[in-house]
C-alpha cells in the first residue's frame, strides 16, 4: 500500500476533490460504481436470464440485509450492532443495481422497489439460508461466513466472467464489500468456537443447524456462467478452514430437498416480507 | 487489566485514531469497546470509516495512554506563555505552501 496515491501524504494533499473542501473532514472521494458501464445486455446475452439472475442475487441480498437489520438494538455491543448493519447496507446496495439490472434486462422496466416491496414471498429466489431467522449470535455469525464465503466466491467469478458488463461491475464493487463481511464473520466464529464452553457449544449447533440448507449453494443452474457446483471446493474449503481454526468440525448433513432457487420457501420467508414490505405497501406512491 | 480476564465485565476502552485522505497526522476521533487489538481495528472501521473518510487507522487501548493532568497545567504549559520568540511569525509565508 505504500505506494499508493491515497498514500502518499503530499500527493495526496495536492489532490483536488470538486466537491467542496470546505467540507472533506466528512469524506470525499465517494464512487459510482456504475460509472461508465454501457448498460445495453450485450448481444448473445439472454436477457430474460439474465434478468431472473440478477433477480435471485438481488434476493438473497435483500433477505439477508433484512435478517442482519434485525440486530439493531438486539446486538451483544454497540459496536457488533454497528458493523452487522453496516454489513447489511453493503448487501441492500447490492440488491438495489441488481434489480434495477434485472428490471432493465427483463425490459418490463421496473425499479428496484416493484422488486423488493411489490413481490410476494412465491416470486422470490433467495436461498432458503438467508430466510432463516437470526437464533443467536452464534447463528448468524456462522450463517454470515456461509453466505459470504459462497457469494464472494461466485461475484469473484463473474467480476471477471460476466458477459454482462453491469453484473461484471457490481461483481466487482461486490468483491471487496463481500471479503470483509468473511473476515468479520470468520473472527467471529473462531472466536465463539474457541472462547467459552457455552460459545463453543452454540457454534457448534449453529454449524449443525446450518448444514442442511448449505445444500441448495451448489446446486441448480448456472448463474450467467458460474456453475454453483464448481464453488463447492472452494467455499466449503474456506468454512473448513476456519471451523479448523476454531477447534470446530464441520458437520456432513443431507441436503435438505428442493431449492430456495426454484421457489421452495421456509415458513420465515413471508413474515420477514410482511415486515419489510409493510411500509410501502401502505403508502404505494410514496416518496421521501 | 485484569477485569478482562472475566468476560461479563465488558470489553476494555480503545482510543481511535484515524488518518484522513488529506490529513497530514492521524487524528483522535473518538474511542470504542472491543475485546482485543483486532477487533478494535474492525470495530474502528466499521464505525468511524463509514463515510470514507480514512486511509489509516491506528488503534491503542486507553489505558495505555499517558496523559497530562489538570494539576500539571502550570508547570507544564504557563512557561511558554510569553515566549514569543519561540513563534516563526519573522517568516514571510509563499502563498502555495499549504497546511501552515
Amino acid at each position: 500500500m505504500a505506494d499508493t496515491d491515497d498514500d502518499h501524504i503530499y500527493l495526496s494533499l495536492a489532490e483536488e476533490h470538486g466537491d467542496g473542501d470546505a467540507r472533506w473532514a466528512f469524506g470525499t472521494g465517494f464512487e459510482d460504481p456504475l460509472h461508465g458501464v454501457e448498460t445495453a445486455v450485450p448481444a448473445g446475452v439472454d436477457a430474460v436470464r439474465l434478468a431472473a439472475d440478477c433477480a435471485a442475487l438481488a434476493d438473497d441480498a435483500l433477505v439477508g440485509a433484512q435478517r442482519l437489520a434485525e440486530w439493531c438494538t438486539r446486538a451483544p455491543e454497540l459496536e457488533e450492532e454497528v458493523a452487522l448493519a453496516n454489513i447489511g447496507l453493503d448487501l441492500l446496495g447490492q440488491a438495489r443495481l441488481l434489480y434495477t439490472r434485472a428490471g432493465q434486462a427483463d425490459g418490463s422496466g421496473r425499479g428496484e422497489d416493484a422488486f423488493a416491496y411489490f413481490r410476494d414471498a412465491d416470486a422470490f429466489r433467495s436461498l432458503r439460508l438467508a430466510e432463516l431467522p437470526n437464533g443467536d449470535f452464534a447463528f448468524s455469525v456462522v450463517r454470515l461466513l456461509w453466505l459470504s464465503s459462497w457469494r464472494l466466491a461466485l461475484f469473484t467469478r463473474l467480476a471477471h466472467g460476466a458477459p454482462d458488463p453491469v453484473l461484471a461491475a457490481v461483481a466487482e464493487k461486490g468483491v471487496k464489500e463481500l471479503t470483509y463481511h468473511r473476515q468479520y464473520a470468520a473472527d467471529w466464529v473462531v472466536r465463539l468456537g474457541d472462547g467459552t464452553e457455552e460459545s463453543h457449544r452454540r457454534t457448534v449447533a449453529a454449524l449443525a443447524g446450518i448444514a442442511p440448507y448449505t445444500g441448495e449453494l451448489f446446486t441448480g443452474a448456472p448463474v450467467c456462467g458460474v456453475a454453483p457446483a464448481d464453488l463447492r471446493d472452494e467455499v466449503t474449503g474456506v468454512v473448513r478452514q476456519v471451523c479448523a481454526a476454531a477447534g470446530l468440525e464441520l458437520p456432513e448433513a443431507e441436503p435438505l430437498p428442493g431449492s430456495g432457487r426454484d421457489g421452495d420457501r421456509t415458513d420465515h420467508l413471508a413474515p420477514l416480507l410482511a415486515e419489510l414490505q409493510s411500509v410501502a405497501r401502505a403508502h404505494p406512491e410514496g416518496v421521501w | 487489566m485484569s477485569d478482562t480476564d472475566d468476560p461479563k465485565a465488558g470489553w476494555p476502552l480503545y482510543e481511535v485514531f484515524i488518518r484522513g485522505k488529506r490529513g497530514l497526522n492521524h487524528v483522535h476521533v473518538g474511542s470504542l469497546h472491543a475485546a482485543d487489538d483486532r477487533m478494535a481495528l474492525t470495530h474502528a472501521r466499521d464505525l468511524y470509516t463509514r463515510r470514507n473518510e480514512g486511509v489509516s487507522i491506528w488503534v491503542v487501548l486507553s489505558g495505555h495512554i499517558t496523559a497530562s493532568t489538570r494539576d500539571e497545567k502550570d508547570p507544564f504549559f504557563a512557561p511558554s506563555a510569553d515566549k514569543i520568540y519561540r513563534h516563526p511569525t519573522f517568516y514571510d509565508i509563499p502563498d502555495d505552501v499549504p497546511h501552515i
